[in-house]
């Protein structure tokens, strides 16, 4: 086996690689190992509300019951739709389709602005219903401080959420106008593969959030 | 056999390679290297910015305990002293010593690689451990922190006034260059090997990277996390470790100890892995056990994660925790017992050189085994409220990441030195700074045992009169060790431009890294090696005219 760089036929392989299958490889185990850090990183965060939880059960279901089930709903619908179409985006770029993949590329961070768009709204119409602890915080039924725990909670596991998807929406519109540029033909669709992977994480963390934190209170 | 390392060491011995990875001098090649080697490079030299500076706060704490009644600083300055020389050692420093420094210089040749898996993250990493030094340095100019590199809630969220927001989020950016160091030697190690490189044909120092790298990559973000959760606290005037609200601040030494138990890990399983190799090649002698040596760090890695409650033995943990975490705690004796034995077992019947090098891993076993056996009187938990948060304590941890981590790093920057610089350091002056830097750190730390279990408290510069014999033998000491410290420093930078020439295997090692030139060119190899055994392949009888204490 040689050091030489790999002929041009084959473009995009870094130097370090010896062909585009062990690149792929490895950003695809990098994303995975990438991805387990985020879990830990939430996992403070849920360790958090489950102690909580489990303390103050009966204010964490009482206060969930002032979020708003419909948008948080409709969020949850607007993030699994848009990993519908990371998926699409995927098998378009493998199949190097490049108009569709600009076009689903932009679909989910579309769908990502929709959430964010929405998010907003919710976190308006928590702030005129006074949830937002320390800033008009009040609470008319018994333990308010407890109450502010799990609001205090929401905020920053949506927040940190909400950052995630951010994150991601940049990414989306950046690929879709590398893919614009047909950056991803030849096989080279790495890229668009380890975004998705990225994607699908920030879907799921808002498919445990959805429950844990407007859900508890519902029978 | 891995290419027999003799027979090419004869056919160059001597030269300084031309074609090689410092070629290029400007500063723009530099600051825009993705080259794994001067990556290694740039952090040696970050890192031992920090080193110095924390190493001052160090020394003016151990003037002022000269005295039992303070004479240099107030209380306050004390605090913030203990806390600059914690953060900065721990998380500045020793975190990223021998990961960053020599697992970036020689884990892709080690495993026939022309560089890591991801080349331009190893220098973003590098960027981002920058800025985050930038903002705790920042933090420090400001008026420093003075709650302990702990940080420990509520005092770190709502009662200190010093500048823990800023130090927080300096530790919190340096943390992800941890992480991408981490993942980026899991995926080099997984995906990058030579042909015929195996997993259990792996030099044991690669073993030992990869039970480090698990460690970055899952402890690490719960720390960032915490942080993060302290910092938004302390800013907004509330949050979930807030009694006021119902929250629980042993919550915070929950989620702290979860990472920084496994963090000591970070602090001795690189050391380990650099023993193992120092210890093999000066008994000229296949390591004993390979096996189990390299599972012994696996086993460490996992285990570290199951015992952070011996932290908590006296912050309201329930008793039957602290029990399970007491036995578990035990239970990491067990590997890192498999690693002492399993070296000092090398060393029967090989022919051993007292090399530099040697040296320091011999001190390393000794230091170890010091600070791991005081370790478990620390895991039971009567001894533990006897002693918890006394010098007992600190003794025991300066023994593991001093005299263990250190002590590798430093036997680990002199037997690759040849390799990174191609050139040899003074041998003498190396063997005299192994032997000051050994006597200096017991003086520091072995009063500081006899200190704490006599009820001395940590973070403390007044202290009773009959104490002050002990803490003038470790201020002592502690000078002694500044000197086993600066000397390597000055004969490093005088043998870089006039060391003899090294030539590629100046120890006749059989590792890959020494297959190729010295300094080695920029993608390492002239062509991939191939492997088609086991490693250490040494041989006393092959090697009876070497002597490698005076090459």
């Amino acid at each position: 086996m040689s050091i030489s760089i790999s002929p041009a036929s084959e473009p995009f392989v870094g130097e370090q690689f010896d062909d585009i299958e062990q690149q792929r490889d490895a950003a695809k185990l990098g994303m995975w190992i990438f991805l387990a850090t985020e879990v830990l990183f939430f996992g403070g965060l849920f360790l958090g509300y489950t102690i909580y939880r489990f303390t103050y059960g009966h204010v964490f279901v009482e206060a969930s019951r002032k979020l708003d089930v419909l948008i948080g709903g409709t969020n949850t619908a607007v993030l699994l739709i848009s990993s519908l179409l990371m998926a699409f985006a995927v098998r378009a770029a493998k199949l190097d389709q490049r108009r569709a993949l600009v076009g689903l590329l932009a679909g989910t961070a579309l769908l990502g602005c929709v959430f964010m768009s929405l998010k907003a709204v919710e976190y308006h119409k928590d702030y005129v219903d006074h949830l937002v602890p320390r800033m008009g915080f009040k609470w008319e039924g018994a333990d308010p401080g407890n109450a502010e725990l799990f609001y205090w909670i929401y905020f920053a596991m949506t927040g940190l959420h909400a950052i995630h998807v951010t994150v991601g929406i940049a990414i989306m519109l950046v690929l879709a106008l590398l893919a614009w540029l047909g950056k991803f033909a030849h096989g080279n669709h790495n890229a668009v593969e380890i975004a998705g992977l990225y994607w699908h994480f920030v879907d799921i963390v808002w498919v445990f959030l959805f429950p844990l934190l407007y859900l508890v209170g519902h029978r | 056999m891995i290419r027999d390392a003799t027979e090419i060491d004869i056919k160059t011995r001597g030269e300084f390679a031309r074609d090689n990875y410092l070629s290029e001098h400007t500063v723009r090649s530099w600051l825009l290297t993705t080259d794994h080697k001067r990556i290694g490079l740039l952090y040696l030299g970050t890192i031992l910015i920090f080193f110095l500076i924390a190493s001052v706060a160090a020394a003016l704490m151990r003037i002022e305990l000269l005295t039992p009644q303070p004479k240099l600083v107030t209380s306050e300055t004390y605090n913030k002293l203990f806390t600059i020389h914690g953060v900065l050692m721990v998380w500045f420093f020793l975190i990223p010593s021998i990961p960053t420094v020599l697992g970036n210089f020689v884990l892709p040749m080690m495993i026939g690689a022309r560089d890591v898996a991801f080349p331009r993250l190893n220098l973003m990493s590098w960027y981002i451990f920058v800025a985050g030094g930038a903002l705790a340095l920042w933090s420090l100019i400001h008026g420093g922190v003075d709650t302990g590199w702990t940080f420990y809630t509520p005092y770190s969220t709502t009662y200190a006034n010093s500048h823990v927001i800023s130090m927080a989020a300096g530790v919190f950016v340096a943390g992800f260059s941890t992480i991408v160091t981490g993942m980026n030697f899991m995926v080099t190690t997984h995906k990058m090997r030579a042909p015929g490189l195996t997993w259990f044909r792996l030099p044991l120092f690669v073993w030992s990277l990869y039970a480090t790298s698990l460690i970055m990559v899952l402890a690490t973000p719960v720390l960032a996390i915490t942080l993060a959760l302290i910092s938004v606290e302390r800013f907004w005037g509330v949050g979930i470790f807030d009694p006021k609200l119902g929250g629980d601040p042993v919550l915070f030494q929950h989620l702290f100890w979860f990472y920084s138990h496994p963090a000591v890990y970070i602090m001795i399983l690189p050391g380990m892995g650099v023993i193992s190799e120092l210890i093999t090649c000066f008994s000229r002698k296949r390591i004993f056990g390979y096996a189990w040596v390299g599972c012994a760090s696996m086993a460490i890695a996992i285990l570290g994660f199951l015992v952070w409650g011996h932290h908590m033995f006296v912050s309201s943990q329930s008793v039957y925790a602290g029990m399970i975490f007491s036995i578990l705690s035990f239970l990491v004796a067990v590997p890192s017992g498999i690693k002492v034995f399993n070296w000092t077992a090398t060393l029967r019947k090989g022919a051993i050189h007292f090399a530099t090098p040697m040296l320091y891993a011999l001190g390393f076993i000794g230091l170890f085994t010091i600070g791991g056996l005081t370790g478990l009187f620390l895991a039971a938990l009567a001894v533990d409220v006897h002693v918890h948060d006394t010098y007992f304590v600190i003794a025991h941890f300066h023994y593991i990441m001093v005299g263990g981590m250190v002590m590798a790093f430093m036997g680990g920057l002199h037997y690759w030195w040849p390799k990174i610089s191609g050139r040899l350091y003074p041998e003498f002056a190396g063997k005299l700074a192994a032997m000051i830097t050994f006597i200096g750190f017991n003086l520091t730390f072995f009063p500081q045992f006899i200190l704490g279990y006599l009820g001395q408290p940590r973070r403390y510069h007044v202290y009773p009169p009959e104490f002050q014999i002990f803490h003038v033998l470790s201020t002592a000491g502690a000078s002694i060790l500044g000197i086993g410290y600066l000397m390597p420093l000055i004969y490093f930078i005088w043998a870089w431009r006039h060391g003899r020439v090294a030539g590629p295997n100046p120890w006749r090692a059989t590792g890959l890294e020494w297959q190729t030139t010295s300094p080695p060119p920029k993608h390492n190899f002239k062509e991939t090696p191939i492997v088609t055994g086991p490693p250490y392949m040494y041989s006393a009888e092959k090697d009876v005219d070497l002597n490698l204490a005076s090459i």
